[in-house]
């Protein structure tokens, strides 16, 4: 096989599509003729920003491209080299080294300074620093939203109407002032009901993660299923079409009883149904994701997925109760759930999608996911009796990411799941 | 009493990881409850009004051996939480009713679900504050936090907090900050006479014991220094930040003494001086507990700055008002919020001309060579130039 043939990746069509819509968003933002908005992905406020007339951006998301294509390392060098620490989060030092090398895009043309950073923070204090640090380059207009974190598992109504009284009083008059537009509730309501009409299809097609066998891969696959939902199109026509697109697709695979689709092709044989804590690393993604279907394991469900909004539990934007409904939307995303609750979920999962069991890929620089991992770990071992595994990687930085070590851990995983299943079937 | 008694005192108190005076304190009466916190704000007037004992943990020190807190923790996060873990799990701290979790970072946000699966039967809670500080938002969401902290603490004795039982917490922690505050306004006017681990031992004995007990223990500190001639060195007058969480041992608290430099003030205890100034005594307490931490509450790493504007003015008005010629930044290792602030800090001095330094510790770390050393140059540099 030439090196060409061998570094083309099998993509399916909705990949195309969203690799397209990926990239007509970064046109809209180096285009320099839309007002733009920084904000971040757990939390974000698309439909908002859309009634607005502004255009989103989110720096995770850069620093997610700039991961894959290799470029991310050098970004943290050189943010360490100014004077960040090598102890925080990389995403941080990804996206201030990238603005320090002009902010360009994948499209090759420079990202202008936002209009306005939205500091609307779920899940995770690292992002309050990074906006301050933003804020600080660009001396920019910023709006903050602060979302209390759900400490006992549960939204109180004072959680609920503090960050309702927030986007009253704070974020939409800030929007009304950078945009010049007068707020539209009933633009905001219409664009709502886009977004539940994807969420349910989104929610839908990680389901079908139950499925022998599975037709997704709900980690290395599920990253390009919950793009645009997660992103700058959640409330548009084109993330509804998106999704009923996916889910044709899954249907069909489940019809046929086809596994995903891998860079290398359809993964029949599936040996191994995962469910894995923790997101990917982005630096090796192709690499990292061999590593699994090779082995024929497949992930049937993933936390990760749910960082931008816990779907599968029930929420849905609600055009009815729209600012409400937000605020329940930032609430509810993954990180922002209390370590027990994100137990229980694992739990869950472990039991409803009929795991082998459960992984984690703890992030050297989150200690947002990766706190308290090694007992989550332990927990859901306990309670499921099925065995679980600890990896590290990190995001972005390349110089965390051990082929080797990772290999090794995954081999014995596996051979630990074959251990549990000829023990239990010797007893049966 | 000599000042040299009061702080041996505070030595042992500091020292004693089965927190003895607490036990004891507890023993003393039936029914009595206690409440611990882990650093940074807490607002323990509520805990005090409930007829309880905040009670502040802060790691397990470079006495302590972490054995079990390591299995819980990788080793790319700080070590305060595994310490404390650690405290928990060997039992002591098993006379603690129930624990406080503040809103500092991620680290202690998932710690206290962590708590929540290991002492099921005790009473957590993630303790939020607002990091929007207006009086229509931030003041009403933060007053029923505080409700639902009374509430649960109401639960956990049996017995109900009245409007005037806080009232009167309010007015014995005013006092208590007044003092704490003195010390540290005679430490910035006379460092030699107040050696900062001197006021860091008196200050972390102010957390595992009664408030009023506290507030006398300053006032015969305050006596006895006074009274007492210490020599005068030619040390530099410096400023420690960004030790809020995870304490640095008390070797390196000296060890930055000892290398030239007098900390004419620092961030390694900030529970106590949270608030600046009075929290008013009359009228709802609540409200008077909420407003104070919106409107008068230090800036630290932990809050949002509303602007670019304010970042790092504390910093530098706080090296204006007690005449310091630089800056330490001592983070915790790993420790996001210190370490991801501190680059704003830094830009803050550099364009007022002070001059600074950063390192890192964890609570155990046991060499202090390097420190020194780095202190020492530092503080030479100082007096060179100044
Ligand atoms: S710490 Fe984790 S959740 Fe927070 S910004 Fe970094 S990667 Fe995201
Ligand atoms: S030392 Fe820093 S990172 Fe660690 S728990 Fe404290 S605030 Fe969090």
């Amino acid at each position: 096989m030439s090196d060409k043939a061998k570094s083309e990746v099998i993509k399916e069509p909705s990949m195309l599509k969203q690799k397209e819509m990926i990239a007509s968003n970064y046109e809209r933002l180096t285009s320099g003729k839309e007002k733009t908005v920084s904000t971040f992905v757990p939390g974000n406020l698309n439909e908002l920003i859309m009634c607005f007339d502004m255009v989103n951006n989110l720096p995770e998301i850069n620093a997610i491209q700039n991961g894959m294509r290799k470029q991310s390392g050098g970004m943290i060098m050189d943010a360490e080299k100014s004077g960040h620490s090598e102890d925080v989060c990389t995403y941080v030092k990804a996206d201030i080294g990238m603005m320090g090398r002009g902010n360009i895009a994948p499209n090759g043309k420079p990202i202008p300074p936002p209009d306005l950073l939205l500091l609307s923070y779920t899940g995770c204090f690292t992002f309050m620093k990074w906006f301050e640090l933003l804020r600080h380059e660009y001396k920019c207009p910023t709006v903050m939203l602060h979302v209390p974190y759900e400490g006992d598992g549960v939204i109180t109504d004072n959680m609920r109407d503090y960050v309702v009284k927030q986007l009253k009083t704070e974020v939409i008059p800030a929007f009304e002032k950078i945009s010049g537009v007068k707020f539209d509730i009933d633009r905001l309501r219409e664009y709502l009901a886009r977004s539940a009409k994807a969420e349910d299809d989104l929610v839908w097609c990680l389901e079908a993660g139950k499925n022998k066998p599975s037709p997704i891969d709900a980690y290395f696959g599920g990253v390009y299923y919950i793009g645009p939902v997660f992103s700058a199109f959640r409330g548009t026509q084109q993330a509804v079409d998106y999704y009923t697109m996916l889910r044709g697709e899954v249907e069909q695979r489940i019809k046929e009883k086809r596994g995903p689709i891998t860079p290398d092709g359809d993964m029949n044989e599936q040996k191994y149904r995962l469910i894995v804590e923790g997101p990917p690393n982005w630096t090796h993604f192709r690499e990292f994701w061999k590593l699994f279907y090779d082995e024929g394991a497949v992930v049937v469900a993933s936390t990760y997925t749910k960082v931008g909004g816990s779907y599968d539990l029930g929420f849905r934007h609600d055009p009815d109760r729209p600012l409400e409904s937000m605020a329940e939307y930032c609430l509810t995303c993954y990180t922002n759930r209390n370590l027990p609750a994100r137990v229980d979920t694992l739990v869950d999962y472990v039991g409803e999608y009929e795991a082998d069991g459960l992984l984690i890929n703890s992030i050297k620089s989150c200690n947002s996911f990766s706190a308290g991992q090694l007992m989550m770990m332990r927990e859901v071992e306990r309670r499921t009796g099925k065995p679980a595994a600890f990896i590290e990687t990190d995001l972005v930085d390349p110089r965390y990411f051990s082929h080797a070590n990772v290999k090794n851990r995954l081999e014995s995983y596996f051979q630990m799941i074959d251990q549990k299943r000829r023990s239990s079937s010797a007893a049966a | 009493m000599g000042s040299e008694e009061i702080i041996k005192r505070c030595e042992a108190m500091y020292e004693d990881l089965d927190f003895n005076v607490a036990r004891e304190w507890k023993a003393a009466e039936k029914g009595r409850k206690v409440i611990g916190f882990l650093p940074y704000y807490v607002p323990r007037e509520i805990i005090h009004a409930a007829g309880m004992l905040p009670l502040g943990i802060f790691g397990g020190g470079d006495q302590m051996e972490v054995i079990h807190g390591d299995a819980y923790y990788q080793s790319y996060i700080c070590r305060i939480p595994r310490s404390t873990i650690e405290l928990g799990i060997t039992k002591k701290i098993d006379f603690v009713d129930g624990m406080l979790f503040p809103s500092i970072c991620d680290v202690i946000r998932n710690l206290s679900g962590m708590w929540k699966m290991l002492f099921a039967d005790k009473y957590v809670r993630y303790f939020d504050v607002p990091q929007n500080f207006s009086d229509e938002v931030g003041v009403p969401y933060y007053v029923e936090e505080l409700n639902e902290l009374r509430r649960g603490l109401e639960k956990l004795s049996g017995r109900k907090i009245t409007d005037e039982d806080l009232r009167n917490s309010i007015r014995v922690y005013n006092e208590n900050r007044r003092l704490v505050n003195e010390v540290y306004d005679l430490r910035s006017k006379e460092p030699w006479k107040v050696p900062s681990s001197e006021t860091y031992l008196l200050m972390r004995a102010g957390m595992v014991m009664p408030v009023e007990e506290h507030s006398q223990m300053i006032r015969d500190y305050l006596e006895a220094v006074r009274n007492e001639d210490r020599p005068m060195r030619d040390n530099c007058r410096i400023i420690v930040s960004g030790s809020f969480c995870e304490q640095p041992p008390l070797n390196l608290i000296r060890s930055i003494e000892m290398s030239g430099c007098y900390v004419v003030d620092d961030d390694y205890m900030i529970v106590n001086r949270m608030i600046i100034g009075d929290v008013i005594e009359e009228g709802e307490p609540m409200e008077a507990l909420a407003k104070a931490f919106v409107h008068s509450s230090i800036d630290t790493a932990p809050k949002y700055s509303p602007t670019e504007e304010e970042k790092g003015v504390f910093l530098l008005e706080q090296v204006k008002a007690r005449g310091a010629e630089g800056v330490i930044f001592a983070a915790a290792s790993f420790c996001d919020p210190a370490l991801l602030e501190r680059p704003m800090l830094a830009d803050k001095m550099k364009e007022n001309n002070v001059p600074y330094i950063s390192f890192k510790y964890a609570e155990n770390s046991g060499q202090m060579q390097p420190i020194r050393e780095q202190a020492g140059t530092f503080a030479d540099s100082i007096k060179l130039w100044s």
